[in-house]
């Protein structure tokens, strides 16, 4: 199929909200847009951030996942206590794939699930003191735990709990930071909230603690990776490009990350943020306190790679600037190996994509540099600066839909038909049943890394594998088919 | 009255950002910007007036100012 121009576009979008009553119809159009690279601000086409609509099916995550799942989850050598019934930690527990060395239960927790596991009884009565033990028993049990961090569950908020007291009492008996983080699942309207709320914990708890401590010795190549949560080793692959280039990452965000790497941060020269929208706030208020500057960068296929590097060493001297070119050459048999190896068998093919925070426009690039075109973008959780930001990345007449619902979801891919989706574990088996390809693009279908020029081979074949995959041959069923001598004869017209 | 964090992009505009709103646009215009004062009326590219009293001398950018509405 051809690519639909605008008028088709707008026309699929109304005809999508066709099915919904009067006044759902009018708030999903203001969430279903036709890009037009031109327009400078997005808030003036597409509304996003906003409360779901109460009967739809949406794909968003609760304030809870944003705070544990993604900024804390990661550090290490942290405990992260799921603080409320035990299913919101026990259901989450180690599906993000972000990747970290040490001896999980020694001196490194990311895979184990601790839950202060709530029952009647401390609803009722309060879960204080069942806090204060849970600390006492995680430091006996583990003694090698750097801090913990109280993530709330909704209750918590609900009936009132004094995390704080508890957890600045228990900090000071303990000699160890205790972070009380009051993401309670029912905050905003989606993950996005959990983010800022964690990156506000952080600024409160953890920024500051090595303020006026001369000790860490510094070079004025230090700079902090911010944002990128390791799913499948992808901070490992972007790191080895950061360090080739003479700089020295001192802190990984928060894949693979550390107590003492987020206490150091405020020391580095810069800081370079892959997911703008769950982090962001973190690096303006560095900024603003430390003077740090930061920078969006992205290392999703090789073009952007490029420009990326080249980017992050204008910052830098020009021996930086030089290194950064020679790591440019020295990977560009690699992946032009790689292009002239994939692209022809994806040439052309389009992708819709549905994802969370920088991937609906930082793997943009990754797809163009194989030839693929996404024709359909939108992101669970962003708000107006992403959509900003996004819309200079995609083409004329693509289709943006913000917060989409399973049904529109489902609607706009009968419609444009693309040979590729790239959403999340929830749309997975739906499109794979109805025979159209598709990546898990949050944790990378458990496979990955993607960033990096290392990341972008094992993209390529993926992509390949999923979209080249003989199986969506076999997708109707046998007794659907065709007769005998037909079969035949359509099989050979559709192959030829 | 909204606190504003200003900060400069990478072409030198002036950017005012509203945490709490999520909000973040360019500054069109500064009433008073001299090497001695900054503030008066400020006027953002999405036509919105906000108002802060002149501070003398002007603060360094990033940091974050209390402003007040341009209609109230
Ligand atoms: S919304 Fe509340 S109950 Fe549900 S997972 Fe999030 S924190 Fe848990």
């Amino acid at each position: 199929m051809t690519a639909l121009t605008r008028e088709e576009t707008q026309a699929l979008i109304q005809e999508v909200l066709e099915v919904y009553p009067d006044k759902a119809k009018k708030d999903r159009a203001k969430h279903l847009a036709v890009n037009d690279p031109s327009v400078e601000q997005s808030k003036k086409c597409i509304t996003s951030n906003r409360k779901s609509l109460p009967g739809v099916m949406t794909i968003r995550g609760c304030a809870y996942a944003g705070s544990k799942g993604v900024v804390w989850g990661p550090i290490k050598d942290m405990i992260h206590i799921s603080h409320g019934p035990v299913g919101c930690g026990a259901y989450s527990r180690a599906g993000r794939r972000n990747y970290y060395v040490g001896h999980t239960g020694v001196n490194t927790f990311g895979t184990m699930n601790f839950t202060s596991d709530f029952q009647e009884k401390d609803i009722v009565f309060g879960g204080d003191k069942k806090l204060a033990k849970l600390i006492d028993e995680i430091n006996e049990l583990f003694p090698l735990v750097k801090g913990i961090s109280v993530q709330s569950e909704c209750p918590i908020g609900l009936i009132g709990d004094d995390i704080e007291a508890v957890s600045k009492k228990k900090g000071k008996e303990l000699d160890k930071p205790i972070v009380p983080v009051r993401c309670e699942g029912f905050r905003g309207v989606s993950q996005s909230l959990g983010h800022h709320i964690a990156n506000d914990a952080i600024r409160d708890w953890v920024i500051g603690n090595r303020d006026g401590d001369p000790t860490f010795q510094t070079t004025p190549y230090d700079v902090a990776v911010i944002g990128d949560y390791n799913i499948g080793g992808d901070a490992w692959a972007s790191r080895i490009l950061l360090e080739e280039m003479g700089l020295r990452v001192v802190a990984q965000w928060s894949g693979d990350g550390t107590l003492a790497e987020m206490e150091l941060t405020p020391k580095v020269k810069l800081n370079l943020i892959h997911c703008y929208r769950s982090m962001n706030y973190i690096s303006r208020f560095m900024e603003e306190k430390y003077g740090i500057p930061w920078m969006e960068y992205n290392f999703f296929g090789p073009t952007k790679i490029a420009e990326s590097l080249r980017k992050i060493a204008a910052f830098f001297d020009e021996t930086i600037q030089a290194n950064a070119e020679k790591v440019i050459a020295k990977y560009e048999a690699e992946y032009s190996a790689i292009i002239a190896k994939y692209r022809p068998r994806l040439e052309g093919k389009r992708v819709m994509l549905y994802v969370g925070g920088l991937r609906p426009r930082h793997v943009v690039g990754a797809y163009e540099d194989l030839g693929m075109e996404v024709v359909g973008t939108g992101y669970e959780f962003a708000h107006n600066d992403d959509y900003d930001r996004t819309m200079k990345e995609m083409g004329e007449a693509t289709l943006l839909y913000d917060d989409v619902t399973g049904y529109e979801f489902e609607e706009f891919v009968k419609r444009v038909k693309p040979d590729l989706i790239g959403s999340g574990v929830k749309e997975k088996y739906i499109f794979q049943k109805m025979g159209v390809p598709f990546r898990q693009m949050h944790s990378w279908d458990y496979s990955g890394p993607y960033h990096g020029y290392d990341g972008f081979a094992i993209f390529a074949r993926d992509m390949d594998m999923t979209v080249n995959n003989p199986c969506w041959n076999s997708m109707q069923a046998p007794w659907l088919k065709p007769a005998e001598g037909e079969t035949e004869v359509k099989k050979l017209a559709a192959s030829a | 009255m909204p606190n504003v964090m200003i900060r400069k992009n990478d072409a030198g505009d002036l950017l005012f950002y509203v945490a709490k709103k999520d909000m973040e646009e360019t500054i069109a215009s500064v009433e008073t910007d001299t090497s001695e004062t900054w503030g008066g009326e400020v006027v953002l590219t999405d036509g919105s007036r906000w108002y802060i009293d002149p501070i003398s001398p002007p603060p360094v950018f990033p940091t974050t100012l209390r402003f007040k509405r341009g209609d109230e």
